[in-house]
């Protein structure tokens, strides 16, 4: 197998026939290698895209083909929905909830359990378990947690003598709830990205601050945070992007409800698009997902992750 | 932010002067918030399994203690049941045909990503990164639509089809980035010994390539095994039903009983919370190397 074993002489030879060989191997290959993966993504990822942004014109509601052309009405139509002004304040919120809290929360745990201390393996797979859960079955746990006949909440509150509070039937707090749930779910993924980071860093470094003479905080905002820059773009990045897809876990909490109160843009566009199978307007819903994503995903990249 | 400044996170036992003292209380104050936090996400997960054996009435006046009188039949009814099995097998069925698919097409495409010059190579590769860009959902009542007229609506082709179309971005980033990292002495002597690019992806990339198949493979199982909106749309029986559907149909008829919620719950998230704690080495690899896309 190694090429050194071949005498020098030899090898141009035997190299130029192979590169011809090569080459007359390169179609076969191509030909057999290439179209399962792209017929596959073409006919079921950017084709619907495609047919999305077209049906979106479209009053329609599945069958036949679609006629009834209507322009920009859905559109229209989404934005002046107080459920989806709703959907885009959550999806805000939600967002915000993993910036300010989720964010640093992990990162503080990171640096914690980075540090030598025992039982950091312990702790590391505790926060990991719920990202490994299905947002359904954490959903439907905190559903639990919540009620306010059966749930912990409501033991908590008896036990302190206060009536039980149904947070997830309250419209003005429901959404608060649900943050909690976000934030319980993924922080954990986050921890771990940054205990990658962190391991990444030169020990070096740390201890010529040790001898400088700084203190922990100072080690922490000068040399370690500038050092983990990348991973918390990156982490900000994934916080962004997954808090504007929430779907799954909202559906056992709320479904989207008390009055609207906890839908998001998925939520929305299943519960207004795909329930009631109005084609069209369900996937104009999906094109300003779509774009928002897009054009999110795109700037962020440019502006914060250049040189990453 | 003022919590991380206390936490003093960078090694305090090297700190020269008075180390110990404050060595002491940091451990103590981290100790502390550890176990909080830790609590915070063990809590509810306990308190789901032992209401699973709980009577309803036990289970409003007692909601954090160990249960009175065990009721076991809870959990058995479940698990003699033939639907819960039948979503477990469901979401397995789905799950593997998921992954094989992934790792197939995903390899091969990558494989002629990496090593393949062809016009256009560039373009291609950025038209799968597409995918990694927006979420399922947005296009998903076209794609319900096409899966319709495919005649796959209710099947597990249905479910598993999308699931491989939206997972080969991922899968073909994550292995052209291995391929072309696997030191390149190896093409040089396999293609000297006129070894054409059939083979050397059959004899040399593959065996070469265990761990990020394994990568690959839990990221695509694990997404199919939690993933609720795409069986959500395409199935309508009960019986092609994934466990995620399974715990929303059963909420939905149990509502008034959570005690056998609980244990409906319990029971379906077992399996992914003892695997994980059997393989969590590589299934927090697979999902943390998921999501670093370089």
């Amino acid at each position: 197998m190694s090429a050194n074993a071949v005498p020098s002489g030899k090898t141009l030879a035997v190299s130029r026939r192979s590169k011809r060989s090569l080459a007359n191997s390169k179609w076969p290959v191509l030909i057999l290698f290439l179209p399962p993966a792209l017929l596959v993504f073409t006919v079921l990822v950017i084709l619907p895209m495609g047919e999305a942004a077209w049906y979106s014109f479209y009053n329609w509601n599945g069958y036949g083909s679609p006629t009834q052309w209507v322009g920009w009405r859905n559109y229209q139509l989404i934005f002046r929905n107080s459920a989806f002004t709703q959907a885009l304040i959550n999806n805000g919120l939600i967002v915000l909830a993993s910036l300010c809290v989720q964010v640093p929360l992990a990162l503080w745990l990171a640096t914690m359990i980075s540090s030598r201390i025992k039982g950091a393996l312990f702790f590391r797979l505790i926060f990991f378990l719920p990202y490994v859960l299905a947002d359904v079955a954490a959903g439907m746990i905190w559903r639990f947690v919540y009620d306010g006949d059966f749930g912990l909440v409501a033991g908590i509150s008896h036990f302190i003598g206060v009536e039980p509070p149904f947070w997830l039937a309250d419209r003005d707090v429901a959404m608060y709830a649900i943050l909690g749930v976000v934030v319980w779910k993924y922080f954990g993924f986050h921890m771990m990205l940054f205990i990658a980071g962190l391991q990444a860093i030169d020990k070096s470094v740390l201890e010529a601050a040790d001898i400088d003479g700084a203190t922990g905080f100072q080690k922490f905002r000068l040399v370690t945070l500038p050092l983990l820059g990348s991973t918390v773009r990156l982490s900000v990045f994934f916080a962004v992007v997954g808090s504007l897809q929430l779907f799954d876990m909202i559906m056992p909490l709320t479904g989207g409800g008390p009055s609207n109160s906890t839908q998001t843009m998925v939520t929305f566009l299943y519960n207004f698009g795909v329930t009631r199978m109005q084609v069209g307007f369900g996937s104009a819903v999906g094109v300003v997902l779509f774009v928002i994503c897009v054009t999110l995903a795109f700037s962020y990249k440019r502006v914060f992750m250049r040189n990453d | 932010m003022t919590d991380i400044s206390t936490a003093q996170p960078i090694d305090a036992a090297s700190a020269p002067t008075s180390g110990q003292r404050i060595r002491a209380g940091t451990q103590v104050y981290m100790y502390a918030s550890l176990i909080i936090v830790a609590a915070i996400v063990v809590v509810p997960l306990i308190t789901t399994a032992l209401g699973g054996f709980k009577t309803l009435g036990e289970l409003r006046g007692n909601p954090f203690g160990l249960p009175v009188e065990w009721q076991w039949s809870n959990y058995t009814d479940i698990i003699i049941s033939k639907r819960y099995w039948l979503q477990m097998s469901n979401s397995l069925i789905i799950a593997l045909l998921t992954v094989f698919l992934t790792l197939t097409f995903g390899a091969m495409a990558a494989f002629c990503f990496a090593h393949i010059r062809f016009f256009g190579t560039d373009y291609l590769v950025n038209y799968f990164l597409i995918g990694l860009m927006f979420p399922a959902a947005t296009a998903i009542l076209p794609l319900y639509i096409r899966i319709r007229d495919l005649g796959l609506v209710d099947t597990y082709w249905g479910v598993v089809l999308p699931q491989v179309a939206f997972g080969m971005g991922m899968s073909i980033m994550l292995f052209r980035n291995y391929f072309r990292n696997l030191p390149s002495e190896l093409f040089d002597a396999a293609f000297v010994d006129g070894c054409g690019y059939m083979r050397f992806f059959w004899h040399i990339t593959l065996p070469l390539s265990r761990p990020i198949i394994a990568t690959v493979g839990i990221i695509s199982f694990v997404g199919s095994w939690n993933s609720y909106i795409v069986p959500l749309i395409m199935l309508n029986s009960e019986s092609r039903y994934p466990w995620p559907l399974g715990i929303m149909i059963y909420r939905g008829e149990f509502s008034t009983e959570w005690q056998l919620v609980l244990a409906f719950i319990t029971l379906t998230i077992l399996p992914t919370i003892i695997a994980f704690f059997l393989a969590q080495k590589h299934i927090i690899a697979g999902l943390t190397a998921g999501a670093v896309k370089s």
